[in-house]
Order: C-alpha cells, then structure tokens, then sequence
C-alpha cells in the first residue's frame, strides 16, 4: 500500500535534509543580498546604513569589473577545451588493453586527489618558477629562454594548472562511457567499411555526447568558482583577475562588505546566464 | 558469387584450443546453418568468416581467393548481429545508408537503394524513426535492411532471432527464408535452435567443442545421424536413447529411436510402462512413458486427441526400420 501513510513517513523523514539544504543556500543568499544594499565597512566605522543601488552601480561601473568576467570565461572556457578534448583521447587511450592497466588508471585519477591550493603551489615553484623550475630547465636544455610563465603567459598558466586538475574527472568519466559502448557496434561499423577515424566520428563521438554534456556542465560550475589556483600563484594579477577573485579582494582587501556582496549578486547573474546557455547548448542531450 | 572454402582453419585464444583445424566448405548460393549448443565455437566460426578474429592458422577462402589477410570490410561480407547493434543517435534511413555512405556512393543511389531495401523489409513507414523507437522485430529488419543494401557475396547471422519472443521469431524465421529465395545468395546463419536449424537450413554444420560432428541437409542428419550427439540434437523432442539389455538385444551399446516412431497401444506387447505427463499440442500428444524394464523415461508421439489420464498403464512398441544402433563410442552403426 503506497498510501497517504507512507507518504507523510517519506515526507518527514526528508525534511530534516530539506531543511539544513534550504538553510545553507537560503541564509547565505539572503545575506549577501541584505549586505548588497548597506553601506558596511568593518574596519572604517562598520554598518554606515542603507544605500540603495549605490553598490551594485559602483561595481559595474568599476574599471576592474569587465576584465575580470572576461578573464573568468576565458579561464572557464580555456580549461573545458582542453579537458573535454583530451578527456575523450586519454579515455581512448586507457581503454586499450595494456599491461598495468589497474595502476595507470589510479595515476591518471591521481591529480583529481590534490588539493587545489597544493597543486597551485607545487605548479608555481616546481614547475613554473623561471629559475628552478622544471620547465625553465627543459627550455634551457633546447637552448631556450625560459619562459616567465605567472607573469607573461599569465592566463594561460593558470588554464594549465586548473586543465591538469580537471582533466581526471574529465577522463574517468568518458572513460566509463566508452566502457559502456556496445562493442557489436563497432564490429558492425567495421563490416560496414567505416576505417577507426570514422569509427570514432560516426560512433563513438556519438555516443559520448550525453557523458560529454554531463562533463562540461558539472566543470562550469565548479570552475566560475576556482579561487586557490589563483590565490597562492598570481595573487589576482597580471590579469588573472576572475570575477571571484575582484569580489574576494573588495571583501578582504577592501574591506568593503557592501561592494563585495553587490559583486556576489552579479556573480549568481553571470553563473545563471552561462547556465542557461550550456543547457541550451549541450542539455539537448540529455533528453533522450 | 560467394562460395566460401574453410581450408584448416583453426582458433586458440592463449593455450585454449576452441577450434581445432577443420575444413568446410559452404557453395555459392546456399543456406548454411551452424548448430551446436552454447560454447561449442559456432559464433566463433563465423567471426572468422567474418575476419572480425583472426585464425590461427589455416585459409580463408572467399570465391576461390584467400581472404585470410583481407580486413573484414574487404571481404564483401555482411553480418547481422544477435544484438542488432544498429546505431541508435541515427535515424533507420541513416542506419541502412551507413554502409553505403563509408563506400562513397553518390546521394541519389544512396537514397534509391535505401527506399529499394526498406520497401522490400516493410519499413518505408520507419525510415525517420531512430532504432530506440521500433520494437525487436522492426529492429531485427533494419539490421537485415543494412545488410542488403550492400549486395554482399554472403551474410552471416549470428543468432539474429534469440532476442525475439516466439511468435515473432517464426514469423523472421519465414522471411529471413524468403528473402534467402529472392536474393539467391549464400547465408550462413548461427543459432543454437536445432528448430531453425532444420526450418531454414539447406546445409545443416553440426558442431560440438569446435568440432564439425556431422554436415548434411537437414533430413540426411534427421535420418541418419551419424553419432548418438547428432542424433540427440537433431529432432524435437529428442530421441531416446536406451543404453543396456534393450541396446544388448541389438548388439549395439545404444538404441535410438524417435518419439514418433513409437506407438501406443493400452493392450499389447513390447515394452510395458507408465504414462507420466502428457503433453497436449492439439495436433499431437507427447506421453512420457516410465517403462518397467529400464530406467530412463521414453518420449512418445500419440495421436492429438488421444486421452490417457496420468498413471494409465500402456504398452509401446517400437517401429524398427527407424531404429537407430550406435557402438561404445557413439558412432552409428545401423
């Protein structure tokens, strides 16, 4: 019996859960939306009162607002480029028979396990840093002059260093999609004269779409968000400015809740409408 | 046009022998059908017709030409799978034209072929739906569709009708016939269902563990099974088969005998039993009978309207011009 009984039991025992999600979303929008409309400085006489739209047209019209949307789509989109793309490869890859394949697939997960203030760090004083760096030593070994990757190539080291973290989810992922091919498919293809080129473009591609579509949307919402990566290599300069960061820096640096809030309201704007394009985009494969 | 000649051919995989070295040969234009209960190495067979594995060792031979080094795409096959495996994000026009449109044909013949193949298999009314769309045996069609728009030298199905229920699976065993008639070229055809086997084939290959037992039309193996396994695969229901003093009598280690060449009768003599179950078809009556003198329980055809209640004494007699003698190592000898 489905009954009115054992519904309301249902009921009661999700609302505990319905209630602490409510919670933690509803009180931290509400106040971010109440400081948006205050005057508050915490270290410069703290709430000064109301001020109306005073915040929200202060931020936009700020010098630094353009430049950081700009720079968090570039990142945003840099960074799904490079996973989904050598996400299907590597997935290709794995998916070969190979000797050790068990330890291979743990060291590709591998990265997706440090944490992103770490693997910041690790990127800019191993890898990255144009003295001892790594990198700086292969460029010298060619004869080359390293490259001072934080300071000129700015963007795209942070693209790197985020891409390396994503691309084992990115890869795990697809690799279980293509796990899940049917392999008589790809028989019948090949009786059918497609060569692995259009094997890949006619069948598999296909069939990774839906995974693909999950990969890039899970992504752009955690990527509108990465702060750590940018926090412990280029502190926000040299053009690594995200809108995260710019609201982090009128918060803490500034010491301007009000703006920083107002910059917080904008952020849920531009998340929403990048929302709603991918769903446009990719979300039509999920339908079926 | 596709005359196919296995020469030797044999398949290990690592140190497992599945198929040891055999020859056969299936003529152009015939209706080869593969037999043999699950594992025996029939699908394997075919996958090496097909090229999709490679042997072992031995020749391929596709229209007097050695095809063992020619890649599957080249060998002029086409195959329908147990699973289908139609391309589902593509619509049923797409998923026929497929083959069409990886050999470069131009639009308009790509398009004529289609209609031809979909008019021929009833499916003009589907052409836009996607395959997630069409129940199992407008699915079935479509896989076929995508093989005969490619006028290949043979086909190979590979258990095409397992996944059908059995209404349906009758109805594709027909067509499958019909279209074999229309088009005149050679199928081979895999099924573990001696019933298939016999309806369809014109050449029955009846294998056990990779070994080829017996190849014949599909009464020569009905009528004379060359060992006592042919002979209980082949025929349904099965035929008896008594081991012992009745075998003794006959000097052979064992008897076979069809349940239709036994008959019933509630007084006289031959062998004295005990009607168990019975099986009521309408046309027919399967009685199994528990005799007095051995142990295992005889198979008999009675006539439809035959009433028998369970536990009704009768007395069977066998028809001896069909009596069936194989010696210790099950080999025919009468």
């Amino acid at each position: 019996m489905a009954t009115h009984h054992s519904r309301s039991a249902a009921r009661m025992m999700m609302a505990p859960a319905v209630i602490v999600l409510l919670g933690w979303m509803l009180i931290p929008l509400t106040m971010t939306l109440y400081f948006s409309f205050k005057k508050y400085l915490p270290l410069r006489g703290g709430d000064l009162g109301w001020t109306g739209f005073d915040n929200y047209t202060r931020f936009i019209s700020s010098s630094a607002f353009l430049p950081s949307v700009q720079a968090t789509l570039i990142i945003v989109g840099g960074v799904l480029v490079i996973t989904v793309v050598l996400g299907v490869l590597l997935a290709l890859l794995l998916d070969q028979p190979m000797w050790g394949q068990g330890i291979v697939r743990v060291l590709v997960i591998a990265p997706f396990f440090v944490m992103p203030t770490v693997s910041g760090l690790v990127w800019k004083n191993m890898f990255m840093d144009p003295v001892n760096g790594l990198l700086a030593h292969l460029w010298k070994f060619f004869g080359a002059t390293p490259v001072e990757w934080l300071s000129h190539a700015s963007l795209q080291s942070i693209i790197m260093i985020t891409s390396w973290q994503w691309l084992p989810f990115a890869t795990l992922i697809l690799l279980t999609a293509i796990q899940s091919l049917d392999r008589e498919q790809l028989e019948a293809a090949e009786m059918d004269g497609a060569p692995p080129l259009k094997r890949f473009t006619y069948i598999i591609l296909p069939h990774l779409s839906r995974a693909i579509a999950v990969v890039i949307l899970i992504q752009t919402i955690f990527l509108l968000s990465i702060f750590a990566e940018i926090f412990v290599t280029t502190a926000g300069s040299f053009g690594t400015r995200t809108l995260t960061y710019l609201i982090y820096q009128r918060v803490l640096e500034s010491q301007n809740v009000g703006l920083g809030s107002a910059g917080g309201v904008y952020a849920i704007i531009l998340a929403n409408i990048v929302a709603i394009f991918l769903m446009r985009i990719v979300g039509k494969s999920l339908d079926t | 046009m596709g005359r196919i000649v296995l020469d030797k051919v044999s398949k290990s995989f690592g140190t497992t022998e599945v198929i040891p070295p055999l020859d056969l040969t299936i003529e152009e234009g015939e209706f080869a059908v593969f037999v043999g209960p699950s594992g025996c190495g029939k699908s394997t067979l075919l996958r090496l017709i097909a090229g999709l594995e490679d042997v072992s060792g031995g020749v391929v031979k596709i229209n007097g030409e050695d095809a063992t080094a020619v890649p599957p795409a080249k060998r002029g096959l086409a195959m329908v799978f147990q699973s289908y495996a139609l391309y589902p994000h593509m619509s049923v026009r797409k998923n026929i034209a497929f083959p069409l449109r990886m050999a470069k044909l131009d639009k308009s013949e790509i398009k004529q072929r289609v209609e031809d193949a979909a008019s021929v298999l009833n499916l003009t009314d589907y052409l836009d739906r996607r395959p997630g769309q069409l129940s199992g045996g407008q699915r079935q069609r479509v896989a076929i569709g995508r093989a005969i728009v490619r006028e290949p030298e043979a086909f190979l199905f590979d258990e095409p009708l397992s996944n059908l229920d059995a209404a349906l699976r009758v109805g594709m065993r027909l067509e499958i016939s019909e279209l074999h008639k229309r088009l005149a070229t050679t199928m081979i055809y895999v099924t573990h269902d001696q019933v298939e086997a016999m309806t369809m084939a014109d050449k029955i290959v009846v294998l056990q563990a990779g070994v080829i037992e017996q190849v014949g039309s599909p009464l020569e193996l009905y009528r004379s099974p060359r060992n006592k396994f042919v002979a209980g695969f082949i025929g349904s229901p099965k035929m008896n088969l008594l081991e012992g003093s009745e075998a003794a009598r006959y000097n052979a280690h064992t008897i076979g005998i069809r349940p239709e060449h036994l008959t019933v009768s509630t007084d006289g003599n031959g062998w004295q039993g005990v009607v168990g179950v019975s099986e009521h078809l309408g046309s027919d009556t399967f009685l199994h009978v528990q005799c007095d003198d051995f142990e295992p329980t005889l198979t008999v055809r009675a006539d439809g309207e035959l009433d028998l209640d369970y536990g009704a004494r009768v007395s069977i007699t066998p028809d001896l011009n069909h009596l069936h003698l194989f010696d210790h190592d099950g080999q025919r000898i009468g």
